[in-house]
């Protein structure tokens, strides 16, 4: 069982280094959307799986070399976690991009344009 | 004024300075023929003593950060057709309008697209020693990742023509404004040389100034997308 320990820290190590990869390289706006909203309903139905079936938490967390299946549940949730974190940061970040065009329009339409006083 | 400097717009971004837009304002309008201060969401009276001075106000509806109050200043000065050179000036009273003015000319005299205030090509200045240090790393980390080679990181004087002001892309709505306009100095090839000015450190400049602590920001803003 110590032996696939690897198992659960190849996966972990590699789901926060997709997410330092995302930070860091540009992608393209629907593709993370998409990738947010697939993520979203594995969650819920990886959620629904666990209720019904309860200790496939267990018998998944055996094989990729987690003692219990709540830390695994833990583990899981941790990377969603930060996932979702970078993900709305991400968000943020358009948005404030967004606010600050906007914002720089309505300020030069509200200024005033001496040069046009000088011409008449 | 001259020839010039009557071509020249001084673009001020301000951020809560009234106690001294007024005075700046009016003594750069003793040399400029066109000076627009760019508000960015002040909470004092900077708007109101800043058109006292004598200056155009831009007005940010909200505070955005002043890489984005430059490129707003850039934005409405290049609306002025016999506009030509475009001077980025700090409203704390700690450039030289003589500095701004000598940039101004040079870059009409030598055909130059931006020139870059540095307080390291002569020994006027004298910033302390932590701040020293931060900004000579800043420098190194710039040569590194530009190419381009400056003296001084994160000088806020700084002029260009018409053509820089059109190109440079600032997206760096906080301070990270200053490695980007490098990185654009890059990327559009532009002719460029650096101009040694005069930074005096005035306890209220000082008090306004970036803290050492900033540079962490500036960092992070760069690498995260």
């Amino acid at each position: 069982m110590f032996g696939s320990q690897i198992i659960i820290q190849v996966l972990l190590a590699g789901a926060f280094t997709l997410f330092a990869l995302v930070v860091i390289v540009p992608t393209k706006g629907s593709r993370h959307l998409a990738v947010r909203r697939l993520s979203m309903l594995a969650i819920l139905g990886l959620g629904v799986a666990t209720v019904a079936f309860p200790d496939i938490t267990t018998e998944v967390a055996d094989s990729v070399g987690v003692g219990r299946g709540t830390d695994l549940v833990l583990y899981v949730l941790v990377v969603v976690f930060v996932g979702n974190s970078i993900f709305n940061a991400a968000k943020f970040r358009h948005h404030e991009r967004d606010i600050t065009k906007l914002a720089r329009a309505l300020a030069i339409r509200d200024a005033p344009r001496p040069w046009e006083d000088h011409e008449r | 004024m001259n020839d010039v400097t009557g071509r020249t717009w001084l673009i001020i971004p301000m951020f809560n300075e009234g106690p001294v837009v007024r005075q700046v304002v009016s003594e750069a309008l003793k040399t400029f023929g066109n000076v627009v201060c760019v508000d960015d969401g002040s909470i004092d009276n900077s708007v109101h003593e800043a058109a006292a001075g004598g200056a155009v106000v831009v007005r940010h509806p909200i505070n955005l950060g002043a890489g984005a109050a430059i490129r707003t200043g850039l934005d409405y000065a290049l609306q002025d057709p016999s506009a030509e050179f475009f001077v980025l000036f700090d409203a704390d009273g700690q450039h030289q309008i003589s500095d701004a003015q000598a940039m101004a000319e040079r870059l009409d005299s030598e055909g130059l697209d931006i020139l870059i205030g540095s307080r390291f090509l002569d020994n006027r200045t004298t910033p302390g020693l932590v701040k020293k240090i931060v900004l000579q790393t800043a420098i190194r980390f710039e040569r590194l990742s530009t190419g381009v080679r400056l003296t001084d990181a994160h000088n806020g004087l700084r002029a260009m023509n018409r053509h820089a002001a059109t190109l440079i892309e600032i997206t760096q709505n906080r301070f990270a404004h200053a490695t980007e306009i490098v990185a654009e100095i890059k990327r559009h090839d532009l002719a460029y040389g650096e101009h040694a000015v005069h930074i005096l450190y005035t306890d209220y400049s000082r008090s306004k100034g970036q803290s050492v602590w900033n540079s962490v920001n500036i960092l992070s803003d760069l690498f995260v997308k």
